[in-house]
């Protein structure tokens, strides 16, 4: 028998080798924090379900796996033919195991308007801002994928819109997972900051090919200044052997105006974080989500919208179809502070089962310590409405193409607010084929 | 076209309908009267195919088939129709995509190709001024947020939009003010061509009014206890239903 391999050791291991390759970078202060994420990443270990926050998302499957964790990248046009998104313009970058691919991208929104860099040529080219907002938002103290992420910050997209600038053209990121030779590991890193009154999309994609393992660890940290406009758009169309865990943390100033929307159309094992902290007034939030498990897929959405200033408005919905013996996770913080009074915070998470083995689990927490507040919440997890399939049935209209265009105008809500008409096309397609098919 | 022989359904254990027998034949309007509770929406209901009622006897034809073997999409292109009481909320749906889906489901159904947009259109424009629906009110969600009126509206126009051959107003009157009630009436009307026939159930008088019967029915503890022309209407109205009641409680 073959002693598996520890794969925190193998991770720690790996960090230290690739110190020693860092010369001088190893005593920058972005170094340092990498550092510090290690030793905390260390000291946490990987959660189990003991943990209140992974209670119903076990990552034992995840890291009783052999992973590489430094694959190469080695892809062709055609080998990406299958996962083309017909009509997709802008600015669109492709990486492949994490690395960055400039013969696949294409970058057309010029640099005096937003600079979009990988996320080490970032860090060359303005070491100070990167070091300013770099895992200022994204807190690693109590969450081990996090930290772990924050110590391997190395591949990813750096954004950066000036101030002022409205970016028209959306910037899409392409994030491929290449499992066609072996088991996969890949930690993605993305910093976006957009200044005041600046106005940018960020469409994130995630999308594997081949047969084996993958893991994706993902972290985007967004800085929103002053009347920002940020559109955040997380479509995750992923292999049954896939495992992502990813925090997308956006943080807000005075009238910043954002819109999160993230959906989930296939994944193995999938565990998404959404938080949001008003460290500003008069913001302005919107979350919505989707997914639609089928087979043994198990996606987890944990949002957080922290109400830290007044005078805020927060609105979340989350919508899930649940397949086969598929099985979902709805939990949603939202703490409004003491100094938060005049907040409007809503939330709304909506399951349709359609399948008497399949599980969902919701959870909504809402923390509220300020008075003057209107904050509301509900949960709803049932059967399709069955009246209105008969309706559709009383119209001519057979029950499984009913039952289909039912889920789709369930799945609208969300898919409409994608702002990219190209995804939203592309999404409307594969939910209709998969509420069709399944 | 529509012949109803000792038509026999329950819900869960309870009997509703305790043997119905009717016969519609092409052009007739036949009004379904009776108190709470007597079993007429039941009887709309089974025409229909809703799935919550059992069939426990009795045979429906119409047009010669047998209905009840049929799913309520193939009773649908066989042209019928029913007119909810309660319209269904769909968000997301609209009016127009749901109508054009059903319009081309029913005519694969009968072996025709689908309508082309341009003559949807032509159809739907038409179809529009008979209950004077808005154009905007049909590129909204299904239903969603209508008035009561609108619904009830909504409801005729779709039925003018697929054409049946026989339509069931189930309690189409109900929750409709007089100037609702007249435009509905009037929408069906417009659809009576000496082919179609209509199955009106109604509580009230005021809706036979505007939508003149042939024959006027009246349905009592699950059975048909009275049948008669426009005038029976006009004396239940006068009299209320308790001299019926009373007529049938004897001879139990």
């Amino acid at each position: 028998m073959t002693t598996p391999i520890d794969f925190k050791a193998q991770l720690i291991a790996e960090f230290q080798l690739n110190e020693t390759r860092l010369n001088g970078e190893s005593r920058s202060s972005l170094h340092q924090r990498r550092r510090l994420a290690l030793s905390r990443f260390e000291q946490l270990g990987f959660p189990t379900i003991r943990h209140e926050e992974w209670k119903y998302s076990n990552v034992k499957n995840l890291v009783s796996q052999e992973f590489n964790i430094t694959p190469s990248a080695e892809i062709s046009h055609e080998d990406l033919t299958s996962l083309e998104i017909p009509n997709l313009a802008g600015n669109i970058l492709y990486f492949i195991n994490g690395q960055y691919q400039p013969q696949l991208s294409t970058i057309v929104s010029p640099a005096d308007e937003v600079e979009i860099l990988t996320f080490t040529e970032g860090y060359k080219k303005y070491p100070a801002l990167v070091e300013e907002h770099f895992a200022q938002y994204a807190d690693d103290s109590n969450d081990a994928f996090t930290a772990l992420n924050t110590a391997f910050a190395q591949y990813g997209a750096f954004i950066h819109v000036t101030k002022g600038k409205i970016v028209e053209t959306p910037i899409i990121l392409r994030f491929i997972s290449d499992a066609r030779a072996e088991n996969v590991a890949v930690q993605l890193r993305n910093l976006v900051i957009v200044e005041e009154r600046a106005s940018v999309k960020v469409a994130e994609s995630f999308r594997t090919i081949g047969d084996f393992s993958s893991f994706t660890n993902t972290v985007t940290e967004a800085f929103l200044g002053n009347e920002a406009n940020y559109d955040h758009y997380k479509v995750q169309d992923e292999s049954e052997k896939a495992f992502h865990i990813g925090t997308t943390q956006v943080h807000h100033s005075d009238k910043a105006l954002s819109y999160d929307t993230t959906v989930t159309l296939n994944g193995g094992w999938i565990r998404n974080n959404l938080n949001l902290v008003m460290g500003g007034e008069h913001v302005e939030a919107h979350l919505t989500g989707l997914y639609l498990p089928n087979g043994k897929q198990h996606i987890d959405n944990h949002t957080l919208v922290d109400h830290a200033m007044p005078n805020s408005y927060s609105n979340e919905l989350y919508k899930g179809i649940m397949f086969d013996k598929s099985t979902g996770v709805f939990n949603g913080k939202i703490f409004v502070r003491e100094d938060a009074q005049k907040t409007n915070a809503y939330q709304s998470c909506k399951n349709v089962l359609a399948s008497p083995d399949a599980t969902m689990n919701t959870k909504p927490q809402l923390e509220i310590y300020a008075d003057d507040v209107k904050c509301s919440h509900g949960t709803t997890t049932g059967q399709m409405d069955e009246e209105a399939l008969f309706y559709l049935q009383s119209r001519g209209i057979p029950k499984d193409k009913g039952r289909a265009l039912l889920m789709l105008a369930f799945a609208e809500d969300v898919v409409e607010k994608i702002k990219i008409p190209a995804i939203r096309e592309y999404l409307e397609s594969a939910i209709a084929k998969k509420v069709g098919e399944v | 076209m529509l012949k109803i022989e000792n038509l026999q359904a329950s819900i869960g254990e309870k009997q509703i309908l305790k043997g119905i027998n009717l016969e519609v034949k092409p052009g007739e309007v036949h009004a379904i009267m009776g108190p709470n509770g007597s079993g007429k929406s039941t009887l709309a209901s089974v025409l229909a195919g809703r799935e919550d009622y059992d069939v426990t006897g009795g045979s429906v034809l119409f047009e010669g088939k047998d209905l009840l073997e049929l799913a309520p999409e193939e009773r649908a292109a066989e042209g019928i129709f029913l007119a909810f009481q309660y319209p269904v909320e769909i968000p997301g749906v609209s009016t127009t995509n749901f109508l054009k889906t059903a319009l081309n489901e029913i005519r694969k159904y009968q072996g025709q190709e689908p309508l082309d947009a341009v003559s949807f259109l032509k159809r739907m424009k038409e179809k529009m001024k008979l209950v004077n629906i808005d154009q905007s009110l049909l590129s909204r969600s299904l239903n969603e947020g209508f008035s009561g009126g609108e619904k009830k509206r909504n409801e005729v126009f779709q039925m003018a939009m697929l054409e049946p051959r026989l339509g069931i107003l189930d309690e189409t009157d109900s929750g409709l003010d007089i100037d609702a009630l007249r435009i509905v009436a009037e929408g069906v009307n417009t659809l009576r061509d000496g082919e179609r026939s209509f199955i009106v159930v109604t509580h009230y008088q005021r809706l036979l009014d505007y939508i003149v019967p042939d024959f006027v029915h009246v349905l009592y503890k699950g059975r048909i206890v009275k049948s008669g022309t426009k005038e029976l209407a006009l004396e239940l109205e006068e009299k209320g239903y308790d001299w019926i009641k009373a007529e049938v409680d004897a001879l139990v």
